[in-house]
């Protein structure tokens, strides 16, 4: 067996939680959608629809201490990690009952209680940030792992080189997860990439790699659990890439008409959710609760896009509070 | 009171900070076993080992945006950079990570860093290797900017920028890391945004930092001696914040002022201190704020061209002279 395949089964329980996340996400997207084309949403705007299996899967293989780090195409990452979707929503909607107050918007998306990092809206910038929380748990000897979402288009940075030698010259806890859906805004892989497997890069500094199919989220999660191990028990980074595909165009204002022919099709073969669906139907679960946990998660979905619609924009008087750390002056607190 | 090289003031202030927290590390090129590219951290790694005293490979790009991380982690990071010049490949971390995230997440994550090392010209370095860059991190709200080459304020002002919660841009003179100063026997912190005046002066004011400070007491003994005008030479230590009550203060004191500055005239510091002063002080000018800063140029590599370029005592007696009428 390669180290992309898995025998992992999960249970039933475990299962039907996946398939509520994942079902959660693509309402919320959906709902994104919609609020969008009313102007409710503003700016840009990048959804996740397809690629619910791997922030499902990944974030199940995760520690609450453990640190995430994603980009722009960030909703899907901060739901399965917890997160509010009310705060969320709010927050793509410009509320002051956002995650961030309204400050940071769709693509800056943080929340430290569930030690979500942020999502970064310059490509690759942000592997940088989940190196230096590895380089910190290393540091204060701690047991913490920091798993960082990047899209294939980001394999071609600078920052996420550098990221890959430092932590690898000083096998910092960390796992670059790869989320190849084959296309960097319009341009699609084999245009710009020599290499279409971006776990390869690894073997430039030498760091333990593979490459995993990211549609069952069942498998998701146990490549992920593998490769999460791995790191927290000091044995170095790992870099994974995990094969996905996005349904939508690139943001909200791209119709994506670079796709070739019959390719979103193909995919939808093998669509994440089905995929669930079918497993748990294999599995004995009816009909019946299958469409219950539908509406479950619909019901949440069209919740928090009422909440965000009937809360009230930030409040101008806190313009100026985040600039600089809230408690400026001296810091005393000394755990050394 | 000690005699302290400027180098020694900063590896003083970084040893006690390390010995005060163990959160606080260093970080850089160099910085380790060769104790320092310009011998700043030198027996440090002696100190605090390896864990704490961390040589990198060059790569500036990952190593300060690792900072970033660690600082948001709760660590203290020291990054060193060699030269400012070559903090600019990793310029994208510390003007889109560093000055941003306190506001990108709202107050959710702070970045208590320090990145510092050299900046502005040496000597017959030629153009890659010259640049004095306040302007281009002090331009960003989310940063704070201390330039200065004098030991006692290098070294109560790292100290009070290792404790600060916010990143903090400390450019030092690799021409001044030799000069000695006096440095207070004392734990001191100086804390940041405040300037100081290094001459008292009726006539006007010289306003600079870091290394042309020197210039400008040299130009002010001459301006005294030679034609009576009587300078005071106001040190600003922090860029940013701007101790702009320091520099309102001494207009209405003596009512004419010429800001020197290294670096391109172009968007400068000395610009926007000037646009403030008269936007405050308009009233209180007798005469136009003049500007003396590297001519616009990039800068050359031979020792009679390179000092045409750079601000000297020369240019700055001349642009005092003017606005004196004298
Ligand atoms: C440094 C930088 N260059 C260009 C852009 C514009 N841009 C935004 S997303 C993107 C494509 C990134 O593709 P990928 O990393 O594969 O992520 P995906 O959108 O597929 O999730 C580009 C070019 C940017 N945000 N940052
Ligand atoms: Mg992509």
């Amino acid at each position: 067996m390669s180290e992309g395949e898995t025998s992992y089964e999960p249970s039933r329980d475990e299962l039907l939680e996946w398939y509520r996340q994942m079902a959660l996400i693509r309402r919320f997207e959906e709902l994104a959608a919609k609020a969008y084309t009313q102007r409710k949403i503003l700016g840009f705007c990048h959804l996740y629809i397809g690629q619910e299996a791997v922030a499902v899967g990944a974030s199940a293989a995760l520690e609450p201490t453990d640190v995430v780090v994603s980009a722009y195409r960030e909703h899907g990452h901060i739901l399965a990690r917890g997160t509010s979707p009310r705060a969320v929503m709010a927050e793509l909607f410009g509320k002051g009952t956002g995650i961030t107050q309204g400050v940071g918007g769709s693509m800056h998306l943080a929340d430290r209680e569930r030690n979500f990092w942020g999502g970064y809206g310059i490509v690759g910038g942000h592997l940088t940030l989940a190196t230096g929380a590895a380089f910190a748990a290393r540091y204060r000897q701690d047991e913490q792992v920091s798993l960082v979402y990047f899209g294939d288009g980001a394999a071609q940075q600078g920052a996420f080189f550098e990221s890959l030698l430092l932590a690898q010259l000083w096998k910092l806890p960390v796992v670059f997860l790869c989320e190849n859906n084959y296309y960097a805004m319009g341009t699609s892989i084999e245009r710009y990439s020599a290499l279409q497997d971006m776990s390869l890069r690894g073997d430039g500094v030498g760091m333990k790699r593979w490459q995993f199919q990211g549609f069952d989220v069942a498998e998701v999660y146990d490549n992920v659990k593998r490769a999460v191990d791995y790191a927290r028990s000091g044995e170095g980074p790992v870099i994974l890439e995990a094969v996905t595909y996005r349904y939508r165009g690139h943001s909200m204002s791209d119709p994506a008409k670079y796709r070739k022919k019959g390719e979103l099709d193909d995919v939808k073969k093998k669509d994440a959710l089905e995929l669930v669906r079918d497993r748990l139907a294999a599995m004995g679960v009816d009909q019946d609760t299958l469409d219950q946990v539908k509406a479950e998660v619909n019901e949440i979905a069209q919740d928090a896009y009422d909440f965000a619609e009937s809360s009230p924009d930030p409040d101008p008087a806190r313009l100026y509070d985040y600039t600089y750390a809230p408690d400026a002056g001296d810091d005393d607190n000394v755990e050394a | 009171m000690a005699q302290l090289q400027l180098r020694e003031a900063l590896r003083r202030a970084m040893v006690e900070e390390m010995r005060r927290d163990d959160r606080v590390f260093l970080m850089g090129e160099e910085v380790a076993n060769y104790d320092g590219a310009y011998k700043v951290s030198q027996g440090m790694l002696e100190e605090f080992g390896e864990r704490r005293i961390i040589d990198t490979p060059i790569s500036e790009n990952g190593f300060v945006g690792l900072g970033v991380g660690a600082a948001m982690a709760g660590l203290r990071p020291i990054i060193e950079v060699m030269t400012w010049n070559f903090s600019l490949v990793a310029y994208d971390q510390i003007i889109n990570n560093a000055a941003k995230i306190v506001q990108m997440t709202a107050g959710q994550y702070t970045v208590p860093m320090v990145i510092r090392g050299p900046n502005g010209a040496a000597e017959n370095l030629g153009s890659q290797h010259s640049q004095a860059l306040e302007s281009i991190f002090a331009h960003f709200p989310g940063l704070k900017v201390v330039s200065t080459s004098t030991p006692a304020d290098a070294y109560g002002l790292l100290k009070s920028a290792i404790r600060d919660p916010d990143p903090v841009i400390f450019m030092e003179s690799e021409l001044a890391y030799g000069v000695k100063g006096e440095v207070p026997d004392d734990e001191t912190l100086i804390p940041l945004g405040e300037a100081v005046t290094r001459r008292e002066g009726s006539d006007l004011t010289l306003v600079s930092w870091n290394k042309q400070i020197f210039s400008c007491l040299e130009a002010a003994d001459v301006l005294q001696k030679e034609y009576g005008i009587s300078a005071q030479v106001l040190d600003l230590r922090t860029i940013r914040p701007l101790d702009e009550q320091a520099l309102y203060d001494a207009v209405a004191r003596t009512h004419r002022m010429v800001i020197v500055q290294e670096g391109f005239p172009f968007a400068g510091i000395a610009a926007e201190i000037s646009a403030r002063v008269q936007e405050a002080c308009f009233d209180a000018l007798d005469a136009p704020i003049l500007r003396v800063t590297n001519l616009d140029l990039n800068q050359p590599y031979a020792t009679n061209l390179e000092k045409l370029v750079i601000p000297s005592v020369a240019r700055i007696i001349q642009a005092a002279r003017a606005v004196c009428n004298r």
